[in-house]
C-alpha cells in the first residue's frame, strides 16, 4: 500500500475565514475514500482543491508524492491527472458518447483510443451506445458515461462530487455499489463527496466526517457508527440518543437503564457525568425487566418498527425491533439494554 | 523539496480561468460608449429651453403627446385582444390546422409597419382596387359613399397592431406553454370550467409574460416613424424630425426625444417589473403534455376564423399586394441599381451586426467571468438600446459627432489651415454606431442564452481532462456557441436590414438603403415602384420568423434541448 493522495493540514479560505481547516488525510493506492457531512461544511472546497480549482492556504497537497498545491502554487487541473465526476455530469452535449469518454485521452493512436472507448462502453454495460448523444440518454446512463469519461485518461485519483445526488432515492444506493464495483475492477483509487450516509457506507472504504471544515474522524463506516469520537459524528452518522449518566468505575456507567458494563475513556474519572450513546439497535424489549419506557411515537418499517420510548426521568431513546413486537401508543414496555461496547462522552 | 518543487517548475504560478479585472474594464467601457447617446439626450432636459421649444410648447406639443398616447392605447388594446386570444387557442385548444397557425402567426413580424401602412394605403384609397370595385359594382361617385380613411389615427393604430400583435402571442405563448398542468389539473379538480380555469388561473399565471409582450409592442409603437409620418400623424418620431429638419434645431429636438424617453422609461420599468414578477409564477416543475379542448362546431369555426384573420390581414394580403406590385414594376429591380441597393443594405448591415455580436460575446464573457454588480449593471445598461427609439438614438448620436466633427475640424483649420469636414457624423461610422446601441440587446439576450448552456461544471470537466483553458475555449466552447452566435448574426442582421428612422437621420449623403428607398418611393405616392425593395425587406425579415419558431418548439418544457 502506497500513499497516494497526501492531505497535510490543508486550510482553504477566503478573506481569512477558512471553509476548510487544518485538513489531515492520507488516501492509499486502491482505496475508495469519502468526504462526509452536512452542506456547507466544506467537503467540496476541499475537494476541488485536490482537484486543482481552488488555491489552498495553508499546508500541502502530494499526489504520488508530488507537491501539487501549497499557499501561493497551485498546479492547474490540467496538468494533475486527477478525473472528476461532476454532480450535474457536465457531458459535452455537442459530442456523441464515445467523443465525450475519448475527450480527455490523449497522445494515443486513435485506434488505441477507440479500444479504450469500447473496453470503457462494456465496462459501464453501455456497449452500442457509442453514437447516441448524451440529452437521449437516462440520468443513471449519463452519470455512468460521466464516470467512463474520467476515468479513460486513467487518471491518478478519480474525484467525485456529489455524483448520486441528482439520482432518485430508490436508485442511489445501487447506482453507488455499481460505481464502485466499476472502480474496484480497475483498481482506481478514488474519493467521493456526499452528504448521504447510506451512500458512503455503500460506496467508500474509509469514510472522512466533516464539520464546520474539519475532519472528526477519518474511518471505517463501521467505526464511525459504533466507535464515533466526537458528540457531532455519533448524531450525524445513524440515529441514536445520549443516555446521562455517572461513572462508577473504569469499567461501569450507572445509568437509567441500569449498570452498563465497558471500557470507560482515561479521562473520565468516576463520579464524572456523561452521556452514554444509545443506539436504536441497542434497547431491546425484555419481559424479565423492571425497567420500562413509553411508547410515545412509533414507525413501521415493514421488517421493524422503531419506537420513540420516554424513560421516567422524562429522557427519550429509540428502540428498534422486529416488526412482530406490535405495541399500542402509551403502551409501556418493560426493556433491556443490549450493549456490546460503550460510547461515552463527557458533559 | 526541491525535486518536488522541480517538477513544479514554471508551470504554477498562473493562478486559474479568471482574469484580473480585465474583463470588467472592457465591458464597463463597452457600455459607457453605448450608452452615450441616451446620457447626450438626458443632458439635454437641463438645457435651457430655446425659441423653438417654446414655440412647439405652445402649438404642436400637445398634439405629439395625445396622439402619442392614443396610439398606444389603440394597439396597446389591439395587440391584447389578439396577441392573447390566439396564444390561449394554438397552446389550449385543438382545431384543425392548429399547427400551421403556431408557427405562421408569427409571419406578420416579418412586416415593418411603414410597408404594411402604404400597402394598405394602395389597396384602400380613393384610387385603389376595392373602392374602384365598389364604384364599379354600385356605379356611385365620389362623396356618394362613406368608406373608412386609412390614412387616419384609426388606421395607423390598425396597421400597427396588425404587426405588432406577434410580441404579445409570442410571450403569452410561451408562458401557457410552460404552466405546469398540474395547477390547472387542480383548479379542474376544485370544480373550475375550462373558461374559469383560464380567467382564474392561466391568465393570472400568465399576466407578467403577457405584459411583458405588452410593453415590448408598445415601444415599437412609441418608435415607429415610417407609419405615423406615411398617415400624416404628428407624433414623437415625426416631431422631432420636422424639428430636427424642418427648423434645424437640434436642441429642441433633443429636447423632445428627451420627453419621450420618459414614456420609454415608464415602459422599461413595467416590463422589468413584470419579467421579475414572472420568475415567481413558476409553477411546479412537472410537465405533462397539455390536455387539449376540442373545439367542436361553432367554437371551432370561431378559433379558425379567430386565428386566420390577423395572418391573412397582417401578411398574406399585404404582401400578395407587394409581390403584384413588384411583378409589375420589373423596372425597378431588374437593374444593376437595386443590386447596388441590396448591396449598400446587406453589406452594412453584415458589419454592424458582426459588430454587435462580437461586443455582446466580451460582454457576455465579461459577466460570466467576472459576475459582479457592475459587470451585471454594464451588461443591462448596454442592452437598454433595445428600448428607445432610433429617431432619439439618432439624435443622441448626432449631437456630439457633429460636435467633435466641427471642434477638430476648426482646430485644424487653425492650426494648419486643412478642413477635414466631417469625420464620424454623416459617415457609415455614426450609422454602425447607432445600430450597435439600438439592437445590442437583441444579440446580447441570445449570445447569454447560448452561454448559459455551458454549465460551470463543463469548463471544470474539460481541465480535469487535460485541457488547457484556451483548449476549452476552442473544444468545448466554440462548438456549443456556434449556434447562437449564428442567430444572433441574423436576427440583428434583419433588425439592421427592417430600420428606417436612425438610417434617414445618421445616413451618409446619398448613401441609400432598401428601407430607405422603399419609404423614399412610398412617400413620393409611387407604391408600386417601392415594392421591389420592401419585397426584399419582408423576406428577410422571414428568416427570424423562422428562427423563433424552431427555437421555441424545441425549448417546449419536457423536451431536452439538444445543443
Amino acid at each position: 500500500m502506497t500513499r497516494l493522495l497526501e492531505i497535510d493540514h490543508v486550510s482553504v479560505g477566503y478573506d481569512g475565514t477558512d471553509v476548510v481547516h487544518e485538513v489531515t488525510l492520507t488516501l492509499n493506492t486502491g482505496v475508495i475514500g469519502c468526504l462526509l457531512g452536512p452542506s456547507g461544511c466544506g467537503k467540496t472546497t476541499l475537494l476541488r482543491s485536490i482537484a486543482g480549482f481552488e488555491p489552498i492556504s495553508d499546508g500541502r497537497i502530494r499526489l504520488e508524492g508530488q507537491e501539487v498545491s501549497r499557499p501561493g502554487r497551485t498546479q492547474p487541473p490540467e496538468r494533475r491527472q486527477v478525473g472528476m465526476v461532476f454532480q450535474d455530469f457536465a457531458l459535452f452535449p455537442h459530442l456523441t458518447v464515445a467523443e465525450n469518454i475519448a475527450f480527455g485521452i490523449r497522445g494515443q493512436s486513435a485506434r488505441q483510443r477507440r479500444r479504450r472507448v469500447t473496453e470503457l462502453l462494456s465496462l459501464i454495460s453501455m456497449d452500442g451506445y457509442g453514437e447516441a448523444y448524451p440529452h437521449a440518454l437516462s440520468g443513471g446512463q449519463q452519470q455512468r458515461i460521466a464516470v467512463a469519461r474520467a476515468m479513460a485518461p486513467r487518471p491518478r485519483v478519480l474525484l467525485l462530487d456529489e455524483p448520486f445526488s441528482n439520482m432518485d432515492v430508490e436508485l442511489r444506493e445501487g447506482l453507488a455499489r455499481e460505481v464502485r464495483a466499476i472502480l474496484k475492477q480497475e483498481e482506481i483509487t478514488a474519493m467521493l463527496v456526499t452528504h448521504d450516509q447510506n451512500e458512503a457506507f455503500a460506496f467508500a472504504d474509509r469514510i472522512a466526517v466533516i464539520h464546520a471544515g474539519r475532519v472528526l474522524q477519518w474511518d471505517t463506516a463501521y467505526n464511525l457508527y459504533h466507535r464515533p469520537r466526537d458528540r457531532f459524528v455519533a448524531d450525524f452518522i445513524g440515529q441514536g440518543r445520549m443516555l446521562p449518566g455517572q461513572v462508577l468505575s473504569e469499567h461501569e456507567v450507572e445509568t437509567e437503564l441500569g449498570t452498563i458494563t465497558g471500557s470507560v475513556p482515561q479521562n473520565c474519572s468516576p463520579g464524572a457525568p456523561v452521556d452514554v450513546l444509545v443506539r436504536p439497535d441497542d434497547i431491546l424489549p425484555d419481559d424479565d425487566s423492571e425497567i420500562f419506557g413509553e411508547v410515545m411515537d412509533k414507525a413501521f418499517r415493514g421488517a421493524s418498527f422503531l419506537y420513540n420510548l420516554q424513560l421516567g426521568s422524562g429522557t427519550r431513546v429509540l428502540c428498534l425491533t422486529p416488526s412482530h413486537y406490535n405495541f399500542a401508543l402509551g403502551e409501556r414496555i418493560p426493556l433491556k439494554l443490549g450493549f456490546n461496547h460503550l460510547v461515552i462522552f463527557p458533559r | 523539496m526541491r525535486s518536488a518543487l522541480a517538477t513544479l517548475g514554471g508551470t504554477l504560478p498562473r493562478p486559474r480561468w479568471r482574469r484580473p479585472e480585465g474583463w470588467t474594464i472592457v465591458t464597463l467601457l463597452i457600455a459607457g460608449v453605448l450608452s452615450l447617446p441616451i446620457l447626450v439626450i438626458f443632458a439635454h432636459v437641463f438645457v435651457p429651453a430655446s425659441e423653438v421649444w417654446l414655440h412647439l410648447r405652445q402649438t404642436v406639443l400637445q398634439d405629439y403627446v395625445v396622439n402619442s398616447l392614443i396610439l398606444m392605447l389603440g394597439v396597446g388594446v389591439g395587440v391584447l385582444l389578439i396577441g392573447v386570444s390566439t396564444a390561449w387557442l394554438v397552446s389550449m385548444c385543438d382545431f384543425p390546422g392548429r399547427r400551421a397557425f403556431e408557427w405562421a402567426l408569427l409571419l406578420p413580424l416579418a412586416m415593418p409597419g411603414y410597408i404594411i401602412a402604404y400597402t394598405y394605403t394602395g389597396m384602400l384609397d380613393f384610387a385603389g382596387p376595392v373602392q374602384t370595385q365598389i364604384r364599379d359594382l354600385t356605379g356611385w361617385g365620389y362623396g356618394d359613399y362613406w368608406f373608412p380613411e386609412i390614412r387616419s389615427l384609426s388606421g395607423a393604430i390598425a396597421m400597427l397592431t396588425l404587426v405588432l400583435y406577434p410580441y404579445v402571442y409570442l410571450l403569452s405563448r410561451a408562458a401557457f406553454l410552460e404552466q405546469s398542468i398540474c395547477v390547472l389539473e387542480v383548479s379542474r379538480t376544485l370544480g373550475s370550467s375550462p373558461w374559469a380555469g383560464f380567467r382564474r388561473v392561466a391568465l393570472p399565471l400568465a399576466r407578467p409574460a403577457i405584459i411583458t409582450g405588452l410593453s415590448l409592442a408598445l415601444m415599437e409603437t412609441l418608435a415607429d416613424y415610417g407609419t405615423v409620418q406615411y398617415f400624416g400623424i404628428p407624433t414623437f418620431t415625426t416631431g422631432i424630425f420636422r424639428t430636427w429638419f424642418g427648423m434645424a434645431d437640434p436642441g429642441a429636438a433633443a429636447q423632445l426625444a428627451a420627453l419621450m424617453m420618459t414614456f420609454v422609461l415608464v415602459l422599461i420599468v413595467l416590463e422589468r417589473y413584470s419579467r421579475r414578477r414572472a420568475r415567481f409564477h413558476h409553477t411546479s416543475a412537472r410537465y405533462s403534455r397539455l390536455p387539449r379542448y376540442r373545439l367542436k362546431g361553432w367554437a371551432r369555426t370561431g378559433a379558425l376564423v379567430a386565428c386566420l384573420l390577423p395572418i391573412v390581414l397582417g401578411f398574406v394580403v399585404p404582401s400578395s399586394q407587394l409581390t403584384q406590385w413588384a411583378m409589375k414594376t420589373t423596372h425597378m429591380w431588374l437593374q444593376p441599381q437595386f443590386l447596388g441597393l441590396v448591396w449598400n443594405s446587406v453589406s452594412l448591415a453584415a458589419i454592424a451586426a458582426v459588430l454587435a455580436v462580437f461586443l455582446s460575446l466580451i460582454m457576455a464573457y465579461g459577466k460570466r467571468l467576472e459576475s459582479s454588480r457592475t459587470t451585471n449593471a454594464a451588461v443591462r445598461i448596454a442592452g437598454m438600446g433595445y428600448a428607445i427609439p432610433g429617431t432619439v438614438i439618432a439624435v443622441g448620436i448626432m449631437l456630439p459627432f457633429a460636435w467633435v466633427d466641427n471642434t477638430i475640424d476648426s482646430f485644424m483649420r487653425d492650426t494648419f489651415g486643412i478642413s477635414t469636414g466631417l469625420l464620424l457624423s454623416g459617415t457609415l461610422v455614426a450609422l454602425v454606431f447607432a445600430y450597435c446601441v439600438r439592437f445590442l440587446a437583441v444579440s446580447l439576450n441570445t449570445v447569454e442564452a447560448g452561454l448559459g448552456k455551458i454549465k460551470p461544471s463543463m469548463d471544470d470537466a474539460a481541465r480535469s481532462l487535460g485541457s488547457a483553458p484556451r483548449t476549452v475555449l476552442w473544444h468545448v466552447h466554440m462548438p456549443i456557441m456556434r449556434g447562437s452566435i449564428l442567430t444572433a448574426l441574423l436576427l440583428v442582421f434583419v433588425d439592421i436590414l427592417k430600420e428606417l428612422p436612425a438610417t434617414l437621420i445618421l445616413r451618409p449623403f446619398n448613401f441609400n438603403t432598401l428601407a430607405v428607398r422603399a419609404f423614399e418611393l412610398a412617400s413620393d405616392e409611387r407604391l408600386a415602384d417601392s415594392a421591389s425593395a420592401a419585397m426584399a425587406i419582408v423576406l428577410a425579415g422571414i428568416i427570424p420568423v423562422i428562427l423563433i419558431s424552431r427555437t421555441i418548439s424545441r425549448s417546449r418544457p419536457g423536451h431536452d434541448t439538444p445543443a
